[in-house]
C-alpha cells in the first residue's frame, strides 16, 4: 500500500538525529514494547513477519509517527492480536483506564480467528523449481504497481529501468504471504539504479541497489 | 483483518503496562520470558559481534574471501546467527568504492551482528535521504568523501540483510585481531563512518 511507511526520497523530515551513545531502549516501556511484540508475532497470534509488516503499514499516519519506532510496535502487536482474537478491540485503552484508576467495563473476549496458515518451512527461504527469468546483466523495469495490500516494492523505483547485479536466494513473496493467499516462493534480484534516473539531473552522483522479488519486474531488454 | 487501534490520547507508556497485564492475565506471557528478551538484545547481541567479523577479515586473508563470498556461513563460523540474520551479504569498502546501508520500508538490519537497529537508523530522515542524497547525510555524520568515491547504497527491502566491511585504519597494522576489535563500530558498519584510528 502507497503509506507513510514508503520514506524512501520524501523530503521534509529535516536534518539527521544522531546520538552514537544511545543505548538499544531509550526507556523501560520500549525494551517490554520490543518483547511482547517478538511474542505476538508467530507464538500469540499465529501471524507472519510480513503480516507484521503490513500491520505497521496500516496504522494511521500519525500514529505510525507518534511515540516513534516502539510506539508502533505497541500498536502492532494489539494490531496482530485483535486480527487474531486474541485480545479484544479497545482492551488495551480500557486496561490502561483501569490501571489509572478509572471506572471502565472492560471488552468481553472476542472469538479466536487465528489464519488458518502453516508455513512449509522456518524462515523466508525457499527454493524455486523453475531457473531465473533474469540474468546478471539484464535491464529490467520495476512495474508501476500500486497494491492495497503489503507489498515490498517502494515508489521510488516504480516504472524505473536497471540492471540485475545478483541474483540472491528465492524467498516467500511478502504480497502474498503477507495476507495468508499463499507463501508463493519467488526469485530475488538485485537490481541497481543510476540516482539520475530516480531523481533527475541534478542530483548526486550514486549507485542504488534494491533487492526485487519477480512479480516487481518486467524486462526492458 | 480488523481495524487498527483506534487513535488514543494514553500515554504509551501507560498503554505498554495494560497489554503486559492483559497478555499475563491471559497466561500468554510470562513477564520474565520478555526480562530475557530485553536483556538478550539490550546486552548480549550487538555490533560487538560483527566487530569481531570485521577485526578477524583484516588479519586472515582466507576468512576474508569466505565472508565475501558467502557472508551468513563465514558470520555463522564465529556462531553469530539468528532473527533477521538469514542471508548476511558483505559489502567491501574500498579508497574508490564507498558502501551504505539502510531501510526505507521499515528498518531492517542484521541483528546478529550488529544487534537492535540505532535511533538514527530509524529516523525518517535518514530511511528518506540515503537513497537521495547520501553524500549530503554522510556529511551530517561528521564523513566527508571525495569526489573519487564511488557511493553505493543498499536498500534492504527483502529478506537480505547488509553489513558493511569497513576498511583497515592506517597505523593499525601492527596490532592483533583483538586489538583491532575496538575500533570497529556500529556506523562503520552500516556505512555511515570510517573505522576509528588507532589511538
Amino acid at each position: 500500500m502507497d503509506g507513510i511507511h514508503d520514506m524512501g526520497g520524501t523530503q521534509g523530515w529535516g536534518a539527521l538525529h544522531f546520538d552514537p551513545e544511545e543505548p538499544a531502549f531509550t526507556a523501560p516501556w520500549e525494551g517490554r514494547a520490543f518483547a511482547m511484540c517478538l511474542l505476538s508475532m508467530n507464538r500469540l497470534s499465529g501471524r507472519n513477519l510480513d503480516a507484521m509488516r503490513h500491520a505497521l503499514e496500516r496504522l494511521r499516519p500519525l500514529q505510525y509517527l507518534e511515540n516513534g519506532y516502539y510506539g508502533r510496535w505497541l500498536l502492532m502487536s494489539e494490531t496482530l492480536l485483535t486480527d487474531s482474537g486474541v485480545i479484544a478491540e479497545g482492551a488495551v485503552d480500557a486496561r490502561a483506564r483501569k490501571l489509572r484508576g478509572e471506572a471502565v467495563t472492560e471488552p468481553p473476549d472476542p472469538a479466536l480467528s487465528k489464519p488458518d496458515y502453516t508455513p512449509t518451512g522456518p524462515g523466508s527461504l525457499r527454493a524455486v523449481d523453475t531457473p531465473p527469468r533474469f540474468k546478471v546483466g539484464q535491464q529490467v523495469r520495476a512495474r508501476n504497481l500500486h497494491p492495497k495490500g503489503h507489498t515490498r516494492l517502494p515508489r521510488y523505483v516504480r516504472g524505473q529501468i536497471g540492471t540485475v547485479e545478483r541474483i540472491q536466494p528465492s524467498a516467500l513473496l511478502p504480497d502474498t504471504n503477507a495476507h495468508f493467499i499463499a507463501e508463493n516462493p519467488q526469485h530475488v534480484y538485485q537490481v541497481s539504479f543510476d540516482s539520475q534516473t530516480l531523481w533527475g539531473e541534478d542530483v548526486e552522483p550514486f549507485v542504488l541497489h534494491i533487492d526485487l522479488f519477480d512479480d516487481y519486474l518486467e524486462a526492458a531488454s | 483483518m480488523s481495524p487498527v487501534p483506534a487513535p488514543s490520547d494514553l500515554p504509551v507508556e501507560l498503554r505498554t503496562e495494560a497489554l503486559e497485564s492483559i497478555l499475563v492475565e491471559k497466561g500468554l506471557v510470562d513477564p520474565a520470558v520478555l526480562d530475557k528478551f530485553i536483556k538478550t538484545y539490550a546486552e548480549d547481541v550487538g555490533p560487538l559481534n560483527g566487530a569481531k567479523v570485521v577485526a578477524k577479515a583484516w588479519t586472515d586473508p582466507e576468512y576474508k574471501a569466505r565472508l565475501l563470498e558467502d557472508g551468513t556461513a563465514a558470520i555463522a563460523e564465529l556462531g553469530f546467527k539468528g532473527p533477521q540474520g538469514e542471508c548476511i551479504v558483505v559489502l567491501e569498502n574500498t579508497p574508490t568504492r564507498h558502501h551504505l546501508v539502510v531501510c526505507t520500508l521499515c528498518s531492517c538490519y542484521p541483528w546478529p551482528v550488529l544487534g537492535l537497529p540505532p535511533g538514527w537508523y530509524k529516523d525518517p530522515a535518514y530511511r528518506a535521504r540515503a537513497v537521495r542524497e547520501p553524500r549530503a547525510l554522510l556529511e551530517e555524520f561528521g564523513l566527508s568523501l571525495g569526489p573519487e568515491v564511488e557511493i553505493k547504497v543498499f536498500d534492504s527491502s527483502s529478506e537480505v540483510r547488509y553489513m558493511v566491511l569497513p576498511e583497515r585504519p592506517a597505523g593499525s597494522e601492527g596490532l592483533s585481531e583483538e586489538e583491532l576489535v575496538p575500533l570497529v563500530t556500529r556506523e562503520a558498519m552500516t556505512g555511515v563512518a570510517k573505522a576509528r584510528p588507532p589511538a
